[in-house]
């Protein structure tokens, strides 16, 4: 599903995020990546849906090489791939059903398609009876928990979290957590971003760790493993 | 693209229009300060290229017949005039005829002179091109039977100068202020668009593409051209009519130039600062949405 080669990416202001990254993960795993603050777990999982191009080596993506995908050919990548962000990235002028639609208008559907699969995804997120309000109005794991909603409501097979839960108190996380879990036991590819010690070490999934541009550790079923 | 997204775009640039009130204020008030001065500045410049065409027009090649040909050289002459390249009309005018001008000019006291005329049969010629006046004047000059041939010269050439430097003049003007407006107008729409680039980065994340971003800013532009329109348009055409009403009649009188008529040439002001404003709007937008678009 995704194949990392060799991938080396360097800032133009000097820095090296990726010093030779090789990985490779599986259709319907579930994998946190771990590590210190500017180790490259950003860059890592940003390049996975090309907002930012490696220097050097080849990604794959459900077999398109990302490294040679046209900038016009990107919109469509994006449509396989679903984002979480830790600040949402909700539009503020629109409600939650219009937020959740955007994702199904910009590929097209159907209205009717539209309206089925919107207030879908919203059962499973537990807002359905939110839909007509603003984002402003909700609560930040409510916020968070639309932006997942408008993530997967196009049915990606991978959906990509940048730490998710970040900005969220410690229950609010947990509910989060159940819904990727829940997304992940459809079959969904998961690969989470997080610092949350306590997430990794007690729903335990394959750990990635990044340090200074380089894979450091990948074991299933691994633990955070940072003091923090 | 679909026609259901294409009426997505449309209400989405409405819905735009509607809740930037302030900065639409902004775009739409620039847009109306430049396109009132191209308005009423084209509107000085067509009028003073239609004087200056009549100007042109009014110059013509006097051609003194010998007093030697007779009958049948004036006609060979006439045709040959006639076939010369560049010549756009001839016109004869007996020495009789040349007679009666100078009495209406001086007086009756010349009619002394019908006895035994004193005057040349002549011809009037005028040249396509008025600004070739001179060369077509040499040419006839070199005919058989012509006397003598004038055409102004000195004066044409200064007039021509002239009149070639006031129309440059008003097309680099014209243009500057044109360079202005898209300048000024595709900053303010600049401006509203940096308060929505988080958007912009938002649908580029979940997959639109670059058109699909674009329409509705593009179409936002249009119509932000479109009302800018609609206050120069109104005052030009009010401004027109009136100038039209009061100058018309005295210039008249004087003979010398006259004004546009109202119509067909308000409508052709009205229908270029419309299309000027679209142009601008929907130019500005495109250029101010490119800068964001590569995330």
């Amino acid at each position: 599903m995704i194949e990392m080669k060799n991938v080396y990416k360097k800032y133009p202001n000097g820095i090296v995020a990726a010093n030779g990254i090789d990985v490779e993960i599986k259709q319907g795993e579930f994998v946190y990546v771990v590590g210190p603050s500017g180790a490259g777990k950003s860059t890592f999982i940003k390049m996975m849906y090309r907002e930012e191009r490696p220097t050097s080596g080849d990604i794959f993506i459900n077999g398109t090489n990302l490294s040679t995908l046209k900038n016009s050919k990107v919109p469509y990548l994006r449509r396989q791939i679903g984002v979480v962000f830790q600040d949402f990235k909700l539009l503020p002028r629109l409600n939650v059903y219009e937020n959740v639609a955007f994702a199904l208008e910009v590929i097209e559907e159907t209205p009717t398609i539209i309206r089925k699969k919107v207030m879908e995804v919203l059962e499973l997120v537990g807002l359905k009876h939110k839909a007509r309000m603003f984002p402003t109005e909700l609560s930040g794991g409510e916020q968070q928990r639309v932006s997942i909603a408008r993530s997967i409501v196009n049915t990606p097979q991978l959906v990509i979290a940048d730490e998710p839960t970040g900005n969220l108190d410690p229950d609010t996380s947990w509910d989060i957590m159940n819904i990727f879990e829940e997304i992940n036991a459809r079959g969904t590819t998961i690969i989470m971003a997080t610092h949350n010690r306590e997430i990794v070490n007690t729903i335990r999934h394959r750990v990635i760790a990044v340090e200074g541009g380089l894979i450091t550790r990948d074991e299933d079923k691994g633990e955070y493993g940072y003091e923090n | 693209m679909k026609t259901r997204t294409a009426g997505r775009h449309f209400r989405d640039s409405l819905r735009s229009i509607s809740r930037n009130g302030w900065m639409t204020f902004a775009s739409v008030s620039a847009v109306t300060v430049t396109l009132l001065l191209v308005g009423v500045f084209v509107m000085i410049m067509m009028n003073l290229n239609k004087v200056a065409d009549d100007l042109e027009k009014d110059v013509e090649i006097k051609v003194i017949v010998e007093l030697t040909a007779d009958e049948a050289a004036i006609a060979a002459l006439q045709e040959e005039i006639k076939n010369t390249t560049g010549v756009a009309e001839v016109q004869y005018s007996p020495k009789e005829d040349e007679l009666n001008k100078l009495v209406l000019d001086f007086g009756e006291d010349l009619r002394l002179f019908e006895q035994q005329n004193p005057l040349h049969n002549v011809f009037y010629a005028k040249a396509v091109n008025p600004q070739e006046t001179e060369k077509v004047a040499k040419k006839i000059d070199s005919l058989d039977n012509t006397f003598e041939v004038k055409y102004g010269e000195g004066k044409i050439e200064k007039l021509f100068s002239f009149l070639n430097t006031s129309r440059n003049v008003g097309l680099v003007l014209i243009l500057a202020l044109l360079f202005t407006a898209m300048f000024l107008i595709s900053n303010t729409i600049r401006i509203t668009i940096v308060a929505r680039r988080r958007d912009i980065e938002i649908m580029k994340l979940v997959g639109a593409t670059n058109w699909f971003i674009r329409i509705p800013f593009i179409l936002e532009g249009m119509w932000l051209g479109i009302l800018g329109a609609i206050i120069p348009i109104t005052l030009v055409t009010t401004l027109y009519y009136n100038i039209h009403k009061v100058l018309s009649p005295k210039l008249a009188q004087g003979n010398l130039f006259e004004l546009l008529d109202f119509s067909p040439f308000i409508y052709q002001v009205n229908a270029l600062i419309l299309l000027m404003g679209v142009l601008i709007g929907v130019w500005g937008s495109f250029m101010s949405v490119r800068k964001f678009l590569r995330v």
